[in-house]
């Protein structure tokens, strides 16, 4: 212990690391405290100072319908659009990882969405869903379908959205599947062709277990962005018809800036950062076995 | 890969990923079609319609868009020079400093990956409001500025950086900090590059943060004006809807178009490491 050099590190570490952590725990660590604590208090106004409730916030929240209608939105919308735009991601990745007839166009194709805002893009969709003039509507009109209000209707509408969804994440996966395919070892495919492996053989008994890891860092990321992004329904149908839409980081803005119940909305985010926080748990456990596999 | 031979199947599959391709480039070339012929074929196709630009003169008319991108511009330019400059002192102290504390204060970083600014909106609201800078192109950047994965990533790439050549600047005479900006710097160029070309990707594109701490023109970024311009309640018609968007878009969609391949491998290495 002690030293010049012990000393040196202690002092030029804290000082090279302090601009950046006082940011991190103004913006983040301890706001993620205070909504903690927020939400253990009765809103405040003007006249009635906010004041400790306990765990009544919670109380509400399990009576609140949206909170729970909410939640099971975004759980189908984590499961509509996970599976299939991974699903895409790989199928896209062993297209263009091939020797493919213009092959560049096609890669670009698949992630220009990446690069769009999802406002951009949702301005764009809300022209393939609308009614009558609507691109989906001329096209089903060809088969003698009637016209039909895709995002006003409470049946349609969360499909809509992760139909949108699939076609904005897919390109973005398919950039992690490409770099792992082409990391993968090229004897393999030789000793498979040799074997007289068949294609789909060859994919679902080596190429796909090999994949595992991406699969992992893919699902995790998918999981967190079915949580966060929510700018298309800023667009598309401001969570309705009757909530049918809206998912829990929309509703939370709604909850803390057009009702303005500060002290709800920080309880609806401690489900969210609880949510998070189990990913989290989950990142690690999946990380270690990527770890294992190389 | 020479001997995949272009059996029946193998031209399905050739078919397949060309019609994928066009399904997924339609959206885009639709948003063409409505934006550069009249309003009265926006939802009409017909290959003879005459072309105009009435609706981009329309478009940059009806909305204040040169001002919405010079407030992107400077956010985005802002947001990026902070975030390469904190997040390299931060990943220089992690990478080559033993001190109190460090592994817990990476911890804490990290949590950032999980914990983004976007849901801490009503918390970072209320900080901003207290600061007095709700409204200002500085509150929407701050909460990104001491950026974990930039951290992360600048990390990585410090720590592969030989020891040898740390000690050989030290013996020529070169200052602790000397030595992070003549050695590690310049051999950190592609993280820079690919961390830059996400950073600004990302926020280019954000929309919910700086919609929540921006009320007024003077600070509103595209993203946000675009949203306001697009609503279905303002009435406005799809072919300016789409001429407007395609505006918003046009420089990110240009410099990708341009530099696909720097893009599309920044996002591999952003991602992977």
């Amino acid at each position: 212990m002690g030293g010049p050099r012990f000393i040196k590190n202690q002092v030029y570490g804290w000082l090279l690391l302090m601009p950046a952590a006082t940011l991190l725990v103004a913006f983040t660590h301890y706001p993620a405290v205070a909504t903690l604590l927020q939400s253990f208090f009765s809103s405040g106004t003007a006249r009635r100072p906010s004041k400790f409730v306990g765990l009544d916030n919670y109380a509400y929240m399990l009576e609140d319908p949206v909170f729970w209608k909410v939640l099971t939105n975004n759980l189908w919308y984590a499961v509509g659009t996970i599976p299939t735009s991974v699903a895409i991601a790989i199928l896209m990745a062993l297209w263009v990882n091939e020797r493919l007839p213009l092959r560049g166009v096609v890669r670009m194709a698949y992630f220009t969405p990446t690069v769009l805002p999802m406002i951009a893009v949702a301005n764009i969709w809300l022209f393939f869903y609308s009614p009558d003039i609507g691109l989906l509507d001329q096209v089903t009109r060809v088969f003698g379908f009637h016209s039909q209000n895709w995002l006003g209707d409470p049946d349609t509408v969360l499909a809509c959205i992760i139909v949108m969804t699939v076609w904005k994440e897919a390109g973005f996966f398919m950039i992690f599947y490409l770099a792992a395919l082409q990391s993968l070892p090229h004897e393999l495919e030789e000793a498979g062709r040799l074997e007289g492996a068949s294609r789909w053989y060859f994919f679902w008994r080596v190429t796909f277990p090999l994949l595992m890891p991406t699969t992992l860092f893919v699902l995790i990321n998918a999981v967190i962005n079915s949580f966060k992004l929510v700018d298309h329904l800023f667009i598309l149908t401001k969570g309705g018809p009757d909530n049918a839409s809206s998912l829990l980081l929309y509703y939370i803005y709604e909850v803390a800036f057009s009702f303005f119940d500060q002290s709800y909305a920080s309880t609806l985010t401690v489900v969210l950062l609880l949510l998070l926080a189990l990913i989290a748990v989950g990142k690690f456990t999946a990380l270690d076995k990527r770890i294992h596999y190389r | 890969m020479s001997a995949v031979r272009n059996t029946p199947g193998r031209w399905l599959e050739i078919i397949g990923a060309w019609m994928v391709a066009v399904l997924w480039l339609l959206p885009l070339v639709y948003a063409f079609w409505a934006a550069f012929h009249p309003p009265e074929y926006a939802t009409r196709f017909d290959l003879l319609a005459p072309l105009t630009l009435e609706n981009f003169a329309t478009a940059w008319s009806q909305a204040p868009f040169g001002r919405y991108f010079v407030n992107t511009f400077l956010l985005v330019t802002m947001i990026l020079i902070a975030q390469l400059f904190l997040c390299t002192l931060a990943a220089y102290a992690f990478a080559r400093y033993d001190f109190w504390g460090k592994n817990l204060a990476f911890a804490l970083v990290l949590l950032q990956l999980m914990i983004m600014p976007e849901v801490l909106i009503v918390e970072n609201y209320r900080t901003m409001s207290n600061l007095g800078l709700v409204d200002s192109i500085l509150a929407i950047g701050l909460p990104y500025m001491a950026s974990a994965f930039g951290i992360f990533l600048l990390r990585q790439t410090f720590k592969t950086i030989p020891k040898e050549l740390e000690d050989a600047a030290r013996i020529e005479g070169c200052s602790e900090i000397s030595i992070l900006w003549r050695v590690f710097v310049p051999l950190a160029k592609p993280t820079y590059i690919a961390f830059g070309l996400v950073s600004i990707s990302h926020h280019w594109n954000n929309f919910l943060w700086p919609l929540i701490i921006t009320n007024s023109v003077s600070t509103r970024p595209l993203t946000v004006g675009l949203a306001i311009f697009g609503a279905p309640e303002s009435g406005v018609d799809w072919s300016i809807i789409t001429a407007g968007t395609l505006l918003a878009v046009a420089p990110l969609l240009v410099a990708f178009l341009l530099f696909q391949r720097q893009f599309v491998q920044s996002f591999m290495h952003a991602g992977i490491k």
